[in-house]
Order: structure tokens, then C-alpha cells, then sequence
């Protein structure tokens, strides 16, 4: 299989990530999208480590996931804390940046 | 004090050396002001004892003035002199000579008539009223005899301020309206006068066209400031410049003819003391302004405008009465006829002759008692009636017989017949002006018809025919305190007019010593138009084709 | 002597004082002690005065007081000064003065305004001495606008009637129109002779110091000036109207005395005339015009004063006539008889409307010879003097006028001249026989005539007398009487004059003429009036132009008003309009104009200047204002921003590179 489906691949499901990100209003659904594009940027990263024999490329996905589910730990603490807070997991309801 | 005894060729010492009676004659009218102010406000009779008291002695120290004054001399006399801004060479300096003995005479007189007039004219805010009145005595006083320029434009700016008060406050109909008017109007014109003044002081202060000393010194700056007299811009001199200027301040204050829109005005809205202060001495600064400052200071321009205030003088004799004629309005009537009169006194001084500028002086004097007299005589009518609509009244000499006779004499002082002070003037005018320039004599002369003309028209719509509104029919004649304070102005009618001798006398070497030297000095500088040309190819050939007959 | 001379004017003059101050509260009826007293002892000092006068006529009394005004070279004494020629007046005016007042006391009495009469009488009397006595011409003039001023007055006395103040009005401003003249040529004399007295100034003239044009003009502005007041073409026309005042003022004022005073200015100033051929030559002909002028308006008035007052304007064109012929004596001559004869008309005029209940219209009289026999017998007398028929006063002087006229080879004045004298004498008679002959015209019931009160018959006997033999004792031979002699005194220093001496011809048969045309104005009027009263109406109707011309005095009060009064009215309201518009528009524009300038730079002020400043912050506040709308606080907007600006770069990226 030629690099580039692979990269399609990633392309894919990162834009899968970002428009889940961009159009939902669950807060775990949004923590979920991001969570697609992190494993978008691995499977890209990953394909080009095979391609180019590097092993860099698999280092930096170890990274990614270890970074992915400490963000995901303190993404769902926020999550609960919004949810005592505010007793919801729409995102629009959490506008208090805008003040 | 060192200065006077330093300069003794053109002031006599003062009699007792130490005694300043000119100060006290100006200054105690303001301490009488001072003094009602602090009258409590209930105690009405208090406040007038103390006004009357005030002028009453002001004029006793002028009668002291005048028994201490040497009319064999054109000297300033009782001068007092006092250092008061040396950096910029101001100084307290008063005098009084022939040309103002008879005007200070006359403030004093009508500022005792004009207080006792308004007893029972004014309502409400009396005591700032008669302080009004008192601090404009020591104005005007001021003003005539005030040596140092810049202590006489202080004086001539401050006067305002109580006229304008007493117009605005105490006046009637458009009164604000009249005292804005009379106020900026005589503003506007002081502006440039005042720029004349600092001309002639600046000129002082240059060693080529004075002593080089910083002066406001009048009789210093007569004696040595030589204005040049070559043409400068559009043909006219330094001196006709200034001339101008001065012309600015003091034909808004006369008025001549076409700034006089603002006397009918004044007159009318003012209170009847206002309009007698006004006729009677405020009229008067102006035509001083003329004699003391522009005649000998401005010897050529002098000569060189002759023409031009003429002109203008004459305009305001004939246009005055005949404006005059149409008035329906009492006091309105009046203020036109002071237009033209005033004319008449102009045209004696730019007769440039002592004959002319006697008449003139003595006009002065003149207009002051019959204008004044006519003003106090309507005031007598608007406290009656509250209307000076001369279509009120009709059959007055039935009803107001005493008041009647009063008039009729006025009237003919005003109107100049023999016999009566009016004529002396007005004859030495015209024999003035006849010398000077026939054509407007003879123009002037057409004044005195119409000036008879609208007099009489007046009484006879007042005073005859037959009393028909039940008003006419039961109008109060002369009160004692009326006929008190009219009388020694009819008096000084008869006086004046059957023998003005003293009253000649005490002029006469001022005049003949103003007039003689404005002569010789226009002689002495005499713009000769080759000679300038001359000068002026010499200076520079590319002005040099600028032809001298321009100016 | 110099105090009695003082006296003569002071007098009158300390009784106008007490009657003016005393006379309405204290006086009233009986202020005529006070007015006639006064007047009498002047009548006593004048005549002492005149005595010493006609004992020594080559010195003139001279009583200087003081200098009255001086400025420059300028110099005017208060003096006084009798001369022959001032004598003749101060007579008259003593004389008839005295007369009058006496026969006011009759004629007013009983007016509420009695004091006030005496008071302006006196003052006329003060004012028109001062006229004939000064020894200046500036003195003159006091006199002579002081006599205006009492004429004023006295014209206007019943002030309620609106016709009399405006009759006084137009005296007053009419004189003042000649006034304008007199004071001008005094100016004139003034700067040409460095003197007003008359001495210097004549002494100036007979040294021929003055030029013949400057001579011309002198005398032509002091004869507008004697125009004005002697009531000649084109300024007569105050005097009919002047008729609005008490009868004896008109007698006094405006006939005797007031009204000659141009006269005797003229005749004063003699000196000055001769040196100016060409204003004889105008003074002679407007006199001769005049006469015949107001003598044929005259013909067809009926109000019984008018008819003398237009006899009157007439008689003293006689008076310049003579004058301007170089008969100057002659002309003052006709004064002193005019004063008598016209006077005695008018005050006999004074007691025929006194009789006849205040009426003047000569129409409604009639046949009064019955009732007022006094009065009929003194104005006849008069009457045939002032017609001309010798040896009555007024013969000797108007046909020595007449006839200097002719000899003088006047030929066009004089026959002016003798068409007015048998105008004079037509008008005249006609005037006696409508009043006093013929049937009764007025109403019985409502008239009952009488005859007036002695005071005022007095008077009219005394001057009767005088009109008889006035001219008769002085005036023979014509122009070398006693009157000529004693006149002459007075211009002797100048040289002319040389006495004239009686000759048979030409001097009879003109006599003989002047009384022939006389005589025929008789016939006339008795064809008219007596023989067949209703021909004048036929006359009439047949020239209807004329006598409505005539009758309306030529349309001359109408033309004045028309291009005189009118014009002079209109531009006073045209000019106070531009006054009040053009000129005190300029200030009131000029206030407005800054009004407005200062509205302009308060809202300059407050937009541009102060905007500038909101300005800033404005733009500052609103800028953010929209920069803050980014800012939802929702982080999703914020990615999307994010990953649109990525997708942009991107593309930029891709697309460049």
C-alpha cells in the first residue's frame, strides 16, 4: 500500500476530529473529536516512521499518547467540575471567557 | 511735585502748592458711591442726602477751582503729578485749563440736577442707582482732567461701565438692547483710539519724532512729538492715520454722522438722568477729544481732514434735523436734534479759526445746559404720564402753564435765538466756518431753519391746541423741587446768552493759544510734495515713481 | 442820557418779568397797570431822548455797556445808539406802541389770558426797541428774531384754535428762512470790514473798502433777510395768515412796526446799498412787484383783515420800492405814515369785529356808519390817507416814492407803482363802504353793534390826527421836509444825499397824477359798492379765472405746500426710514453679523475642535466596540477562527509556493 492512503487516512480523520470539535456541543463528545485528531497526528506520524525508516516518528506517537491521555484525564476532570458547576455539557452555556 | 515746578513754561505752580483739589473734585463722587453702598437698603432718604451731599461739595470744590483759576493764562493750573507706572512713563497727572474749567463747571453742575431729578423717577435698586450716578461723576470728571493719556483712557473706558448700568437697569423699553448697543458701539470706537494713542506714544519714544522718552504725558507729547507727515498707505500720513484713529474714538462719542445710531437709542431707553448725563457731558468728551488731543497734536491731518469732517458735520446738521422731524417719540425728537447741534459744534472746531473753535467750546457748554434742560423737562412729563409719545399730549400750556414757559424757553435756547445762550455759539460757528469755507457755512445755515422747524412743531403738538384726553386735562404742573432744579439752567441760559463775557474770557487764551499753535506748527510742516519726491528718489528709485499728488 | 436810553428797552422788559412771574396768580385783570405803565415811561424816555436827538442830530447818542461776544478777532459790543434814523423809529415804535397798549386794555379785557398778552406785548416792545436802537447789526438781529419770537407768540396767542399756532408756526419759520440770510451777511460783513458796528462798517463803505461784488452779495443776503421779515415776494406769505392773532397785535406787529423793520435795515444799511447797484435794482423791483401783487389780492378778499394785511405786504413793497430807487428817506418816510394810517386800520378793524361780535367777513356787515360813528369817521380819514389823496400823511410818501422812482428813470416800477396805488385806493374804499355803508347785511336779532369802549377809541383819534397832518407838517416840500433834514443827519458822514429842491416840473404834475388815480380808485369803488352793489358779482362770473385766482391769492400757499412743505415732510420719514434702516441697519448688521460669526465658531468650536478630541476617543471606543464582538467566550468560535485562518495560510501557502 503506497504511503499516501495512509496519509489520507490521517488527513481524514483528523478533519473528522476537527469539524466533530467545531460542530458539537457535548463537551465529552468535543474531549472524543480531539481525541480522533491526536490518533490522526499518530497514524500520520506512524506511516511516515515506516516510510522513511525512522524511528523518531513512533518516539513522537508514544509522546502523543501519553500527552493525549493525561489531556484526556484532566479534559473529563474539567468536564466534571463544569458539570457541578454549571449542570450541563453544552459548550455554549460556558461562555464566561467572554465577559 | 518737582515736575510741575520743573516744567513751569506751560504749568503755573499750584496756588498753595499742596492742596490736591482737582483729586478731591474727582474722587469724592466714587467715596459718595462708596459710601450708598453701604447705606442699608431701607433707609432711602439717607441714601439721597448722601448723593446730594456728594455733588452739592463737588461742585463747591469746582467753584473753588474756578476761584483759584488764572483765566489770563493758557497754562494747565492745579496740576498735580504723581509717578504711577515709571517703567512705561505713567503718571497720575491732573490740570485743568480754559477748555476744561467750563466743562468740569458743567459735570458738577447736571450731576447735582441729575440726582435730585430722580428722586421719585426710580424705583427699586436705589442704592445701587445713585452709586451708578456718583461713580459716573468721577469718570467724567476724570476724563476732562485727566493730563496723561493713559490715565484719560481709563477714565473714558470706565465711565461706561455706570451708563451702562444705568441704561440697562433703570432704563426703559429696549433698554438692554440700547445699553449693549451704547456700550460696544462706544467700545468699538475707544479701540482705535486708544491704538492712536499708542501710536503717538511709540512716535514719542523714537528720538527722530520725539523727545525719545517713554510718555503718556499729554502736554509732553503736544510739545514734542512731531508725527510725520508723509504719505504712507493710499496716500495718507502717520498723522492722518492716527488722526483717523483718534477719529474713530472720539466721532463715536460725539456722534458725528453715520455713528450716531446708537445716541437715539441711549436716549430714549435710558432714564432721564442717564439721558442728561449723555446729552449734557457724555456728548461732550468726544468734541474735547477733538480740541485737546487731535487739533494740536495732529496739526496737518487736522487741516487736511477739514474738508472731510465738514462734510460729515453738515450731513449731521441737516440729516439730524430733518430725521428729527419725523420722530414720534419725545425723547427720540431730542436725541436727533442733539445729532444735528453736535454737528454745528463740530464744524466750529474744524473751522480751525478761534472764532470757530470759541464757538464750539462755548456750543459745548451750551448744548450741555438746553439739551440737558429739554431732557429733564420730558422726564418731568414721563413721570406723569409714563408716555413720551408726543400724540399723547396736546393743550399742555392750559393745563401745565409754569411747565409750558419752562419749555418755551428751552426750546428757544436749543433753537439758538438771540438773546439766549444757544445763539452765541452757533454764531461764532458759523462766522467761523464762514472764514474757513463759505459753501459750508452756508449749508449749515439751512440747519437753523429746519432746526426751528422741528422745535416748534413739537411744542406746538404738545403744548397748544386744546387739552382733549381727560389725562391732558388733569397733568400736574412744576413741583418746587422741579422748578428748583430747572432753574439754574434757564438762568445760565439768560446769562450765557446776554453776557457770555465771563464765560468768553475764562477761554479765550487756551483757545487763542491752541488755535495759534496748531497754526504754526501745520505751517512748520508743511508737506511739500517736491521734496519728498526728492527724498524719496533718493531713498529708493523703485518707490520713487509713486506720483505725491496722490495723498 | 446813555441810562435813559438803557431805560427805553429795559422797562417793558422788567414788566415782561413781574407780569411773567406775578401776572396769572397775582395781577390777572389788572396786569395793563404793569404792561401800559411800563410802556408809557418808555414813551417818556424815548421822547427825551428824541429831543436831545432833534437838539443836536450831528452827534448820535451812543451808550455802550460792555463787550457782549468776542472770540478771535471777533468783537461785539452790548451798546445802544440813537441816531435821527433811530429816532424816526424809536417814535413809531414808542408812539404807536403806547397806543396800542392802551387800546388793548380795552380790546382784551376780559380775555382769561389777559397777563399773558401784556407779558408778550412787553417783551415785542423789549425786542423791537432793541432792533431800532442797537448800534450793531449782531444786536440788530437779537431784536429782530426777538420781535420774530414775540410774533410767534402773539400770532399763536389763542393757541387752542389750531389755525392760530399754525400761523405762528409759519411766521416763525418764514422769518427764519430771511434769518438765515441776515446771518450770513453778517458773517460776510464780518470778515469783510473786521467790524459789525455800524460805524466801522459804514466808515468801511464810504472808504470804499468793500468791493462792489462783495458789496452786491452783503446787501442781497440782508435783503432776504428783509424779505422775511417785511413780508415780501416770495416770503409775504406768513403775514395774511398772521392776521390769526389779537387785533392789535396785528396793528402793532404787522403793520406798524414789526413788519418795517426790514425796511429800516435796509434804509440803515444805505451805505452799503449805494455801493451795490445791483441790488437797488432787486430790492426796487421785488418792492414794485410786491405792491401790485398783494395790492391786487387785496381787491376781491372779504375778510376785513386780510384785506389789510395784503394791503399791508403791498404798502411795504411800496417802502422797498423806494428804497431801491435810491430814495431811501422816502421809503422810511412811508414807514412812519404807514405806521399811523395802517395802524388806525387796524385797530379801527379791531373795534368794527369787537362790534360785531368777533365776525371779519366784510360780507356780513354792512351800514355799520350808524351804529359805530367813532370808528367810521377815524377809519375814513385813514383810509383816504393811505389812498394817496392830499394833504393826508399818506399822500406826501408814497407819491415821493413815485415820483423818485420816475425821475430815477425807473419808468417799468413806477408804473407798477401807481397800478398798486389805484388798486390801493379801489380796495381800500371798498373796503369802507362794504363795512360801513349800504344796507345792514348781518343779522339784527343776532348783532346789536356797538360802539367800543373810550380806552380803545382813544387811540384810533390820536392816530387819526397823526394820519392827517403826519405828512403834511414834516414832509413839505417832498423830499426836503423837515423829515428828510432830520433824517439825512444820520447818513451825512457818507456824502450822498444832497438835498433835493422843489421844482415845479416834473414834480407838480406828478402830484397831480398820484391824486388822479387816487380819485379814480374812489370812483371806482363807489361804482361798485354804492351805486350798484351787484356788479362786482357780475364782474365775477364774467371772469370767473381771474377772481378765483384772485381770490385764492394766485395758488401760492398751495404751491409752497406743495414743492416746499411736502418734499421737506416726505424726506424727514425717507431719511429716519434710511436711518433707521440703512444707517443703524449697518451697526445692527454689524452686531448681527458678529452674532452669527459667534454662533459659526460655537459650532466650529464644539464639532471641529472639541470633535477632534471626542473624535479620537470615539473611533477608539467604537473600534473595540466591534473587535469586542469576536470575543463569544466560546471556545469553539475560537477554533473555528483558528482553523479558518489555518486553511488560509494554507492555502496563501500553497498557492504561492
Amino acid at each position: 500500500m503506497p504511503l499516501s492512503w495512509y496519509l489520507v487516512f490521517g488527513a481524514l480523520l483528523f478533519m473528522i476530529g476537527v469539524v466533530g470539535v467545531l460542530t458539537r456541543r457535548n463537551v465529552i463528545i468535543v474531549l472524543m473529536s480531539i481525541e480522533l485528531m491526536l490518533n490522526a497526528v499518530n497514524v500520520t506520524l506512524i506511516s511516515f516512521s515506516h516510510y522513511l525508516q525512522d524511528l523518531r516518528g513512533q518516539i513522537f506517537t508514544l509522546f502523543i499518547i501519553a500527552v493525549a491521555a493525561s489531556e484526556a484525564a484532566i479534559g473529563l476532570a474539567l468536564v466534571i467540575s463544569m458539570y457541578r458547576g454549571k449542570s450541563t455539557f453544552n459548550l455554549d452555556e460556558v461562555n464566561v471567557l467572554k465577559w | 511735585m518737582e515736575y510741575i515746578l520743573a516744567h513751569a513754561d506751560y504749568l503755573l505752580p499750584h496756588p498753595d502748592g499742596v492742596t490736591p483739589l482737582l483729586t478731591f473734585i474727582i474722587f469724592l463722587p466714587l467715596l459718595g458711591a462708596l459710601a450708598t453702598l453701604v447705606i442699608p437698603k431701607t433707609e432711602l432718604r439717607l441714601m439721597k442726602a448722601v448723593a446730594v451731599f456728594c455733588t452739592v461739595v463737588t461742585f463747591l470744590l469746582s467753584l473753588v477751582a474756578l476761584s483759584n483759576f488764572d483765566g489770563s493764562t493758557h497754562k494747565m493750573q492745579l496740576a498735580e503729578y504723581h509717578s504711577w507706572i515709571p517703567s512705561i512713563g505713567v503718571a497720575y497727572f491732573l490740570g485743568v485749563d480754559g477748555l476744561s474749567i467750563l466743562l468740569v463747571l458743567l459735570t458738577t453742575l447736571l450731576s447735582i440736577l441729575v440726582v435730585v431729578c430722580s428722586f421719585n423717577a426710580i424705583h427699586g435698586m436705589q442704592k445701587a442707582y445713585y452709586s451708578c450716578l456718583l461713580f459716573l461723576e468721577t469718570g467724567m470728571l476724570g476724563v476732562f482732567l485727566a493730563l496723561d493719556f493713559f490715565l484719560f483712557y481709563i477714565f473714558w473706558e470706565i465711565m461706561l461701565v455706570p451708563m451702562y448700568f444705568l441704561i440697562g437697569i433703570w432704563g426703559h423699553g429696549r433698554k438692554l438692547y440700547s445699553a449693549i448697543k451704547f456700550f460696544l458701539y462706544t467700545l468699538f470706537g475707544s479701540v482705535f483710539m486708544l491704538l492712536g494713542i499708542l501710536a503717538l506714544y511709540s512716535f514719542n519714544s523714537t528720538g527722530d519724532y520725539g523727545t525719545g522718552e517713554l510718555t503718556f504725558n499729554i502736554i509732553e507729547l503736544i510739545n514734542n512729538v512731531r508725527v510725520p507727515t508723509e504719505p504712507i498707505f493710499v496716500g495718507l500720513s502717520s498723522q492722518d492715520l492716527i488722526f483717523l484713529a483718534l477719529f474713530l474714538g472720539f466721532a463715536i462719542k460725539v456722534p458725528m454722522f453715520p455713528f450716531h445710531t446708537w445716541l437715539p437709542d441711549a436716549h430714549t431707553d435710558a432714564p432721564t438722568a442717564g439721558s442728561v448725563v449723555l446729552a449734557g457731558v457724555l456728548l461732550k468728551m468726544g468734541t474735547y477729544g477733538f480740541v485737546r488731543f487731535s487739533l494740536p497734536l495732529l496739526p496737518t491731518a487736522s487741516h487736511n481732514m477739514v474738508g472731510f469732517m465738514a462734510t460729515l458735520a453738515i450731513i449731521g446738521i441737516l440729516y439730524g434735523a430733518l430725521v428729527a422731524m419725523a420722530q414720534r417719540d419725545m425723547k427720540r425728537l431730542i436725541a436727533y436734534s442733539s445729532v444735528s447741534h453736535m454737528g454745528f459744534l463740530m464744524l466750529g472746531i474744524f473751522a480751525l479759526n478761534p472764532e470757530g473753535v470759541t464757538g464750539g467750546v462755548i456750543q459745548m457748554i451750551n448744548h450741555g445746559i438746553s439739551t440737558g434742560a429739554l431732557f429733564l423737562l420730558v422726564g418731568i412729563i414721563y413721570e406723569r404720564r409714563y408716555t413720551r409719545e408726543i400724540a399723547a399730549f396736546s393743550g399742555l400750556a392750559t393745563t401745565v402753564p409754569i411747565f409750558a414757559v419752562f419749555f418755551a424757553i428751552t426750546m428757544f435756547s436749543s433753537i439758538g435765538l438771540p438773546g439766549l445762550n444757544g445763539f452765541v455759539g452757533e454764531f461764532l460757528i458759523l462766522v467761523g466756518m464762514f472764514k474757513t469755507n463759505v459753501a459750508y457755512a452756508t449749508l449749515a445755515v439751512l440747519g437753523i431753519i429746519l432746526g426751528a422747524a422741528y422745535m416748534l412743531w413739537l411744542y406746538q403738538r404738545t403744548m397748544f391746541g386744546e387739552a382733549t384726553t381727560p389725562e391732558n386735562q388733569t397733568m400736574k404742573d412744576m413741583n418746587f423741587r422741579e422748578i428748583g432744579y430747572m432753574l439754574p439752567l434757564v438762568i445760565l441760559m439768560f446769562w450765557i446768552g446776554l453776557y457770555p463775557r465771563p464765560y468768553l474770557n475764562l477761554m479765550r487764551p487756551t483757545v487763542d493759544h491752541y488755535v495759534t499753535q496748531m497754526q504754526e506748527r501745520h505751517a512748520a510742516e508743511r508737506y511739500d510734495p517736491q521734496r519728498a519726491t526728492r527724498q524719496a528718489s533718493h531713498d529708493d528709485e523703485a518707490d520713487a515713481d509713486v506720483p505725491a499728488e496722490d495723498r | 442820557m446813555k441810562v435813559l436810553v438803557w431805560l427805553i428797552p429795559i422797562l417793558p422788559a422788567v414788566a415782561v418779568l413781574l407780569n411773567g412771574l406775578l401776572g396769572r396768580r397775582v395781577l390777572r385783570d389788572k396786569a395793563h397797570y404793569l404792561g401800559v405803565g411800563s410802556v408809557g415811561l418808555a414813551l417818556l424816555c424815548a421822547l427825551i431822548v428824541i429831543l436831545r436827538v432833534i437838539v443836536d442830530p450831528q452827534h448820535p447818542i451812543e451808550a455802550k455797556l460792555y463787550p457782549w461776544i468776542f472770540a478771535g478777532s471777533f468783537s461785539v459790543d452790548m451798546g445802544l445808539m440813537v441816531d435821527s434814523l433811530s429816532a424816526v423809529m424809536l417814535f413809531v415804535v414808542c408812539g404807536v406802541g403806547f397806543l396800542v397798549h392802551v387800546y388793548s386794555v380795552g380790546y382784551m379785557h376780559g380775555d382769561p389770558s389777559y397777563p399773558r398778552f401784556f407779558t408778550y406785548l412787553n417783551l415785542f416792545m423789549t425786542s423791537m426797541l432793541v432792533l431800532v436802537l442797537a448800534d450793531n447789526y449782531l444786536l440788530m438781529f437779537v431784536g429782530w428774531e426777538g420781535v420774530g419770537l414775540c410774533s410767534y407768540l402773539l400770532i399763536g396767542f389763542w393757541y387752542e384754535r389750531r389755525s392760530a399756532s399754525d400761523a405762528g408756526k409759519k411766521a416763525f419759520i418764514v422769518n427764519r428762512i430771511g434769518d438765515a440770510g441776515f446771518i450770513l451777511a453778517m458773517a460776510l460783513i464780518f470778515w469783510t470790514t473786521g467790524s459789525l458796528a455800524y460805524h466801522d462798517v459804514f466808515a468801511a463803505a464810504g472808504d470804499h473798502k468793500i468791493t462792489t461784488g462783495i458789496a452786491t452779495a452783503i446787501t442781497l443776503l440782508l435783503f432776504i433777510g428783509a424779505m422775511g421779515k417785511s413780508a415780501q415776494i416770495p416770503l409775504y406769505v406768513w403775514l395774511p395768515d398772521a392776521m390769526e392773532g389779537p387785533t392789535p397785535v396785528s396793528a402793532l406787529i404787522h403793520a406798524a412796526t414789526m413788519v418795517t423793520a426790514g425796511v429800516y435795515m435796509v434804509v440803515r444799511s444805505q451805505a452799503l446799498y449805494l455801493l451795490a447797484p445791483v441790488s437797488m435794482d432787486v430790492v426796487a423791483g421785488v418792492g414794485a412787484f410786491t405792491a401790485l401783487f398783494a395790492a391786487s389780492i387785496a381787491l376781491v378778499q372779504t375778510d376785513i383783515k386780510r384785506v389789510l394785511a395784503y394791503s399791508t405786504v403791498s404798502q411795504l413793497g411800496y417802502m422797498f420800492l423806494g428804497c431801491g430807487v435810491g430814495a431811501f428817506t422816502s421809503g422810511l418816510f412811508h414807514v412812519m405814515t404807514h405806521a399811523f394810517f395802517k395802524g388806525l386800520l387796524f385797530l379801527g378793524a379791531g373795534s368794527v369785529i369787537h362790534a360785531m361780535h368777533e365776525e371779519q367777513d366784510m360780507r356780513r356787515m354792512g351800514g355799520l356808519r350808524r351804529h359805530i360813528r367813532g370808528t367810521y369817521d377815524t377809519m375814513l380819514l385813514a383810509t383816504i390817507a393811505i389812498a394817496g389823496i392830499p394833504p393826508f400823511a399818506g399822500f406826501w410818501s408814497k407819491d415821493e416814492i413815485l415820483a423818485s422812482a420816475i425821475k430815477g428813470g425807473h419808468v417799468l416800477w413806477w408804473v407798477l407803482g401807481l397800478c398798486a396805488a389805484f388798486m390801493t385806493s379801489f380796495y381800500m374804499f371798498r373796503l369802507i363802504f362794504m363795512t360801513f355803508r349800504g344796507e345792514e347785511r348781518f343779522d339784527p336779532e343776532q348783532v346789536h353793534p356797538h360802539e367800543s369802549p373810550p380806552s380803545m377809541l382813544q387811540p384810533l383819534r390820536i392816530l387819526a390826527v397823526l394820519s392827517v397832518i403826519g405828512g403834511v407838517i414834516v414832509g413839505i416840500p417832498p423830499e426836503n421836509g423837515l423829515f428828510h433834514k432830520f433824517v439825512a443827519h444820520a447818513f451825512h458822514h457818507h456824502g450822498e444825499h444832497a438835498a433835493h429842491t422843489f421844482h415845479f416840473w416834473p414834480d407838480v404834475p406828478l402830484m397831480l397824477l398820484s391824486t388822479v388815480i387816487a380819485l379814480g380808485g374812489l370812483y371806482l369803488a363807489y361804482l361798485f359798492y354804492i351805486q350798484d352793489p351787484e356788479r362786482p358779482k357780475r364782474l365775477a362770473e364774467k371772469f370767473a379765472f381771474a377772481y378765483e385766482t384772485l381770490l385764492n391769492k394766485y395758488y401760492i400757499d398751495e404751491f409752497y405746500d406743495a414743492y416746499i412743505v411736502r418734499p421737506v415732510k416726505w424726506s424727514t420719514g425717507a431719511l429716519w426710514s434710511v436711518d433707521a434702516r440703512v444707517v443703524d441697519g449697518v451697526v445692527n448688521g454689524f452686531g448681527a453679523f458678529t452674532r452669527l460669526y459667534a454662533n459659526w465658531s460655537g459650532i466650529v468650536d464644539r464639532w471641529v475642535v472639541d470633535g477632534a478630541v471626542n473624535g479620537v476617543g470615539a473611533v477608539i471606543q467604537s473600534g473595540s466596540r466591534a473587535f469586542r464582538l469576536i470575543q463569544t467566550g466560546v471556545v469553539q468560535n475560537y477554533l473555528l477562527v483558528m482553523a479558518l485562518g489555518l486553511f488560509v495560510f494554507a492555502t496563501i501557502y500553497l498557492i504561492v509556493i
